[in-house]
């Protein structure tokens, strides 16, 4: 496994929950104890999200639930950063960015329940459709932010991917064009160590960020589990493209701590020592040390997270349970923008047949 | 009117897409100082900028892929794909993410892109340079599929392509880059849709269905089987998805007797989908099973060898004396 701590790796908060000067700790200087409390909001709610969903899944009510369990740092921290008017390119793992954004809760879960090919509105909250393709958003990311330069904007593009997307030929092809065209793209690549089954060591024989340099992209790896480090290296990035500096490239090293998906069952390719040696570098517990040696975490404070964690997570349930079935026809939607004569038949054969069996008295299928 | 090359005139027609809208870019490799290994884009960049004639780095999936991503920002890309034997390595961008996000968004993301392709043989190339890969778009869901044949529609048919909210992959016959012909450059782009093919000869006994560069081969055969008198109705398809069906039908009902021809190969190509289509909607009419003359399933063969490969005149008349039952190639042969 390649090093998930060190001296190349950008930590303002320790395991133990002190919070650290460096060279990024001024791009958080502003995060005061109000603001520290938010984020550990945002981490407990989206960590509450992905289990009632799991547990939605367990329940029969979704097909399938990526979890990002043990990664709430790395996406509320990079996620946090953002403007209202940058735009996100995800994998499906990043609920907890979508949360970020602002998303509906229900949105989240269309695609999962199998209601819908998509959940969100990407123009509503300037986040793309989430991306099952391994990579294929990155060039998406850097062509928007291409896009982005031509029309004279200051937002940036965010692409997000793991290690195993290190791999693909898109990812590569994308740092290519982000360096040629100086394009305000910023690629934030979540190295959770698995890839499925496939440690990153199968994906990248020297640390992922070391490559970034090679295409003429700045790097940093950061602790992925460091809320407060995730955001700095984040606003420096984005902060980089806003001023015409071009892309950049983040590894945060975190950890996997569930499954690849609820189909998945890791204990058949993991030691089950590393995952307890990363429950000893939780995100949420690393922040809530802090909070507590500051005083911040107090009963008042928990219990008014804990209350709006369980509120998010009935709204995902009842938005979940009470999705309205798909109607018959739906499935010829949207596949043009005006109508397409050899679907269109297809689609008018297809109702003629469903009316068939009403015409037979046996009522619509 | 004016008489330009087929060239000339997508050159023309992309100049006017792009003085019509300005959010219209172009995407391709060596398309702006060189102007396109064809020239194609010549002079664009000079005119309208290395911002909107964009010089690409070495990779088709990026090229598809950043189009994507400017497409979601609002914009109209045209890439070229410098060859037909290059477009592979975008195979994934374009039929995973252009033709489904419009159905992903549940319509909320358009991709309006034209992915410009010249495709097909006849001109001595060097091998994945005269291939025809339109079958593997036609068989995508969400894709348009255009192949021009003559310089009017190419100028006519490159604006409306780029004009069409839905993603175009726009087949370009490049053995007829060269050809000149008259073109209307004040047409009106809604004088006929993207949809619709067009009846090129009037016939009465055969109707023969070509596209892109086998056209003007319809024709020559057309008129070499009206000095034998035999009337052959040739159409150019134009739109290969979706197919005309109503042009098709239309013709077939009169004729009883249909042949079909593609430089692509045989199986699995459109071919197979117009005889299968027309005898599906048209049994009753057929006076003999539609007869397909096609590329053979191989890979493109050397310059040397191209025309065993290619249909031409010959091969197209054989195709229409077996559709009319008269002595063919294959007389006598059990299953013709």
């Amino acid at each position: 496994m390649r090093s998930v701590s060190g001296e190349n790796l950008v930590q303002l908060l320790t395991p133990e929950g002190t919070r650290v000067a460096g060279p990024y700790g001024e791009w958080v200087a502003d995060i005061d104890g109000a603001r520290l409390q938010g984020l550990y909001e945002d981490m407990v709610v989206v960590r509450r999200v992905d289990q009632e969903a799991t547990a939605l899944q367990r329940q029969g009510e979704l097909a399938l639930w990526p979890p990002l369990l043990g990664q709430e740092a790395a996406q509320i921290g990079s996620g946090r950063a953002l403007r209202k008017d940058d735009f996100v390119f995800s994998s499906y793992r990043e609920n907890g960015v979508a949360y970020c954004r602002g998303v509906d809760y229900t949105d989240m879960i269309r695609v999962w329940r199998g209601n819908a090919p998509s959940g969100w509105d990407p123009y509503e909250i300037n986040m793309a459709t989430p991306q099952v393709i391994i990579g294929a958003q990155t060039l998406h990311a850097t062509g928007y932010a291409m896009a982005t330069k031509l029309d004279g904007a200051d937002s940036v593009a965010v692409a997000y991917f793991g290690d195993g997307a290190t791999s693909q030929g898109d990812v590569n092809e994308a740092m290519v064009f982000a360096a040629s065209f100086q394009a305000p793209v910023v690629f934030f690549c979540q190295n959770n160590q698995w890839a499925i089954s496939e440690p990153v060591t199968l994906q990248a024989q020297r640390d992922i960020a070391d490559r970034a340099p090679g295409f003429g992209i700045p790097s940093v790896r950061v602790d992925g589990n460091d809320v407060l480090a995730c955001m700095a290296v984040t606003r420096e990035a984005l902060e980089r493209a806003r001023s015409g500096g071009g892309p950049s490239f983040i590894e945060a090293v975190t950890y996997r701590m569930g499954p690849h998906t609820t189909a998945d069952d890791p204990t058949r390719y993991r030691d089950p020592n590393e995952l307890e040696d990363w429950k000893g570098r939780d995100p949420i517990d690393r922040l809530a040390n802090l909070l507590e040696a500051e005083g911040l975490l107090t009963a008042d404070f928990t219990d008014r997270v804990n209350a709006k964690a369980d509120e998010v997570a009935a709204q995902l349930r009842h938005g979940c349970v009470t999705l309205p079935e798909p109607g018959e026809l739906d499935v010829f939607n949207n596949v043009y923008t005006t109508p397409h004569s050899v679907l269109e038949r297809q689609r008018d054969h297809y109702t003629r047949y469903l009316a068939s069996f009403e015409a037979a008295g046996g009522g619509a299928r | 009117m004016s008489t330009i090359t087929f060239g000339r005139a997508i050159n023309t027609g992309l100049r006017k897409a792009m003085e019509h809208d300005s959010k219209v870019v172009l995407i391709g490799e060596d398309i702006g100082k060189l102007g396109g290994v064809f020239r194609i884009t010549d002079e664009l960049q000079k005119d309208f900028g290395a911002h909107r004639v964009i010089d690409a780095p070495l990779a088709e999936s990026a090229i598809l892929g950043t189009a994507v991503g400017m497409a979601y920002r609002g914009y109209r890309p045209v890439c070229e794909i410098q060859f037909d034997g290059f477009i592979y390595p975008a195979f994934n961008q374009i039929v995973s993410q252009v033709a489904k996000l419009h159905y992903r968004t549940q319509g909320r993301v358009k991709m309006p892109l034209t992915i410009r392709v010249p495709f097909g043989g006849g001109i001595g190339a060097a091998e994945h340079h005269s291939e025809s890969p339109e079958a593997y778009f036609t068989h995508t869901s969400g894709l348009r599929v255009i192949s021009v044949s003559n310089p009017q529609d190419a100028f006519t048919m490159i604006q409306q392509a780029i004009a069409c909210d839905d993603p175009v992959l726009f087949f370009e016959p490049k053995r007829r880059y060269h050809v000149k012909g008259e073109v209307d450059e004040e047409v009106d782009l809604g004088s006929f849709s993207l949809e619709q093919a067009r009846v090129e000869i009037p016939g009465e006994d055969v109707t023969l269905v070509a596209y892109g560069a086998l056209v003007q081969v319809a024709k020559d055969a057309a008129l070499a089987a009206r000095e034998e008198g035999i009337s052959v109705e040739v159409i150019d398809l134009r739109s290969l998805s979706p197919l005309d069906f109503a042009t098709l039908e239309a013709s077939v009902r009169k004729t009883g007797r249909l042949v079909i021809t593609h430089e692509a190969a045989m199986t699995g190509g459109l071919g197979a989908e117009v005889a299968a289509s027309i005898t599906e909607r048209c049994f009753y009419h057929l006076e003999h099973a539609p007869v397909r003359v096609t590329g053979f399933d191989i890979p493109y063969p050397p310059a040397k060898m191209e025309h065993h490969h290619l249909p031409d005149l010959d091969r197209m008349l054989d195709g229409v004396d077996r559709v009319l039952g008269r002595t063919n190639s294959l007389s006598g042969l059990e299953g013709n």
